[in-house]
């Protein structure tokens, strides 16, 4: 079942084409290199338009459906951009404000994050704690009409750039899940800093950070949601999340299997083509056929979550099947590169690097498998 | 009868203390300065007589079989990291074997003797950016003129290209057919000789890896190595042993990323439990246990048969194709389990992901390794039937 793109999306993404050739593609190899793209990129992001364009038009977002979203990944990730933090910005952070923030926080925030003024991070994951997310040790203490922050947050997206950071803190340590609560901390508060920006195998040009707080003071009217509702609040936007990796693998596939029929098509040996060799037309064979099957399993997820009917279970296996999916496809692929392969000016080289991600992040793929075993 | 006597555990043991406390140490930063100092770490090497183990005794190696050549790639394979060993093996059994072999006298004293050293820095120039798998397809050429060969041409993905002294370089010297390639051992400050590039890799960081242009570079024929027109020949002979080398040089290393995995994840807890007592995370760490021991046991294999005056082609490609493929396997399967940390620069699990990704593709592709056994087995479409 196709994805009902209207005229308006083929509009929308020649402009985020447009976008990415003039300002994404010239700098990104650059971006590597440095750890962290420029502000000035997230402003003109928003002045395109680009930014929480799934976001009501009321807060300053586009007002558009989710296929905005899905085309924003298309865009990028087809050239291996995964420099830009949009995605975590716009489908992660901005929902949880639209979505629990009160009318002040909605309006303080989300138009600005529109215009890429405000850049934003969300804070669970701890040195001692990742998959296990109700080990979080960071704390809230309220005192008076404040919460004072104190703890550390570590793979944080965005971290080197982000203005307001949602952090998951316990406000009651001792009531497990129910004593996690999420609150906005302003980057400008004193207490707050930035920890290293972590060098990783791939996603080289996102700024993936440790945080620190020290005794942060934030007014109690920085709460997002309920307090001790933190636990419930993430699970609910996480299949979001676990969708978007859904949809970035596939995207990587579709293009790694592009480059590699090029390339093959192109590269000579023993007389003949790479793809002229029955392994390269059979694995390509194979190749195609996964991803032909992985996007149709994608773009029925997505309709369900368009419909607001996407389960947790089928949202963690679309994740853990397309990740895992995603680092075979690719692992394929850069094979038949042979030495331009491992050579990182090839885009197959730096989709291979941030694939292996994929299994990780947003909920390792070991948690996607044990959800999945509870919904049996 | 045990391929390890007292002897060579001696000269084992001597390597291990050599790694621990000259290599190991500066990994990290040879990793993030893109290159190692190979003649500094060459000449350490040589004069303790690690780079001509079973080099001839004439040209100051130890005139051992290859047993001894053997144990060290086994041993480099506990450097932590890739690009490092990968050196010390075209150093030892890339570059020279032919050389060592096949070379008259003149040229092994030139070349070999100060490769032996360490004072000499050795290239393998094999590959060029059109010609990869396809060896026989290679574009350098060497015109004879006089007493001198002018080459021309450009190699592709030259291991220590930017430090290296001599290039053991395979030209045509005919037409371009297999049987009019020629091994030429060419100084690098040659007039003509160009590093075109230091390459930005996937892994193998502390590796510097060359792109070579030569322009007009004349080279005296007493440089060549053995017959004009064997050059193809000789090489591929070279090639068993490279072979052979790389998969006995990932044995140890595969093991230290089993061990390191395991000492992470006992140590890493979630949900009330260290990573390594949930069962899918030690029953796969036994799995990939049991398959390094297996690939051991085909190296071993091989390395006897070899000791023994045998032809191990058939045996060193199945080693060198398992093991390349076990390389991703197990690298893969361990990084996941070190979670996030697993995608960090700083860990050694994400190193040896990257760097082990190589072994499918250099000193020969997984797909080269299996046109080579169906060839051996009869069953390559066109080929005569050889067992």
């Amino acid at each position: 079942m196709a994805l009902p793109y209207a005229s308006e999306h083929v509009q929308f993404r020649e402009s985020v084409r447009r976008f990415v050739d003039k300002e994404i593609a010239p700098h990104h190899a650059r971006w590597e290199e440095e750890g962290v793209i420029s502000r000035e990129a997230w402003r003109r992001a928003g002045e395109a338009g680009l930014l929480l364009t799934n976001i009501p038009a009321e807060y300053g977002g586009g007002g558009a459906d989710f296929l905005t979203s899905v085309i924003m990944i298309e865009e990028m990730m087809c050239h291996v951009f995964s420099g830009p933090g949009f995605r975590l910005h716009s489908d992660i952070v901005a929902p949880y404000i639209l979505h629990l923030g009160t009318g002040e926080q909605k309006k303080r925030l989300l138009p600005a994050m529109a215009r890429g003024e405000i850049i934003t991070a969300i804070a669970m994951t701890e040195p001692g704690a990742g998959s296990d997310l109700q080990s979080i040790r960071t704390r809230a203490r309220r005192d008076g009409d404040e919460f004072v922050i104190s703890g550390q947050k570590t793979f944080i997206t965005n971290g080197q750039l982000a203005d307001v950071v949602i952090v998951a803190c316990k406000t009651d340590p001792a009531a497990g899940a129910k004593g996690t609560s999420l609150i906005l901390v302003e980057a400008s508060r004193p207490g707050f800093s930035r920890g290293r920006n972590l060098e990783k195998i791939g996603m080289k040009a996102q700024d993936t950070s440790e945080l620190f707080f020290d005794e942060v003071r934030v007014p109690v009217a920085n709460l997002l949601g309920r307090e001790g509702g933190g636990f419930g609040h993430l699970m609910s936007e996480l299949p979001q999340e676990r969708l978007l990796v859904g949809i970035t693998a596939v995207t990587v596939m579709e293009a790694a299997l592009r480059w590699t029929l090029d390339y093959t098509r192109d590269r000579k040996a023993f007389g003949r083509t790479i793809a002229d060799f029955q392994n390269t037309r059979f694995k390509l064979a194979e190749v195609k056929t996964e991803v032909t099957v992985a996007r149709t399993f994608l773009d029925d997820c997505i309709l369900k979550h368009m419909r607001r009917e996407l389960d947790v279970a089928t949202a963690a296996m679309c994740k853990w099947w397309l990740s895992e999916l995603e680092c075979r496809v690719v692992d394929t692929c850069l094979q038949l590169f042979g030495g331009y392969g491992y050579m990182r000016e090839y885009p197959i080289a730096r989709a291979y690097e941030d694939a292996r991600v994929h299994r990780i992040y947003a909920g390792s793929n070991e948690v996607m498998k044990e959800i999945v075993a509870r919904s049996l | 009868m045990p391929l390890f006597t007292s002897e060579h555990e001696e000269i084992r043991r001597n390597l291990q203390k050599f790694i621990a406390a000259e290599v190991n140490p500066h990994v990290d930063t040879w990793e993030e300065a893109g290159i190692f100092p190979a003649h500094e770490l060459f000449k350490k090497l040589g004069t303790l007589g690690f780079l001509g183990l079973n080099k001839p005794v004439e040209y100051g190696g130890q005139g051992l079989d290859y047993s001894y050549a053997l144990l060290m790639a086994e041993e480099l394979g506990t450097i932590r990291c890739g690009g490092v060993p990968m050196a010390i093996g075209v150093q030892t059994d890339m570059a020279t074997p032919a050389l060592a072999r096949f070379g008259s006298d003149e040229v092994r004293r030139a070349f070999l003797e100060p490769s032996i050293a360490g004072d000499f820095v050795a290239a393998i120039g094999v590959s060029e950016p059109g010609a990869g798998s396809d060896v026989a397809s290679i574009k350098t050429n060497a015109r004879s003129d006089g007493d001198d060969y002018v080459i021309n041409g450009g190699k592709m993905w030259i291991t220590s290209g930017t430090q290296a002294d001599w290039i053991c370089l395979l030209t045509n010297t005919g037409d371009g057919s297999i049987h009019d390639k020629t091994l030429i051992c060419v100084p690098m400050k040659s007039k003509g000789v160009t590093i075109a590039r230091k390459l930005d890799k996937l892994g193998m960081r502390a590796s510097d890896t060359a792109q070579i242009y030569f322009d007009d570079v004349r080279v005296p024929k007493r440089n060549r190595i053995g017959e004009e027109g064997q050059g193809f020949t000789y090489q591929m002979i070279q090639f068993q042993e490279e072979r052979l080398w790389g998969a006995a040089s990932a044995l140890k290393g595969l093991e230290m990323v089993i061990a390191d995995t395991i000492e992470y994840t006992r140590g890493r807890r979630a949900f009330g439990r260290s990573i390594l007592d949930n069962q899918v995370v030690h029953f796969r760490m036994a799995e990939l246990a049991t398959e390094v021991e297996a690939l051991r046991s085909l190296v071993y294999r091989a390395a006897e048969l070899l000791v023994a005056g045998e032809d191990v082609t058939r045996l060193a490609s199945m080693a060198k194709l398992k093991g390349g493929r076990l390389a991703r396997e197990l690298t893969d399967a361990c990084l996941q389990y070190w979670g996030g940390m697993g995608f960090m620069n700083e860990t050694s699990v994400s190193r040896f992901y990257r760097d082990f990704r190589l072994m499918s593709i250099g000193g020969g592709a997984d797909e080269v390794m299996l046109t080579i056994l169906c060839k051996m087995m009869g069953i390559l479409p066109g080929s005569s039937n050889k067992a």
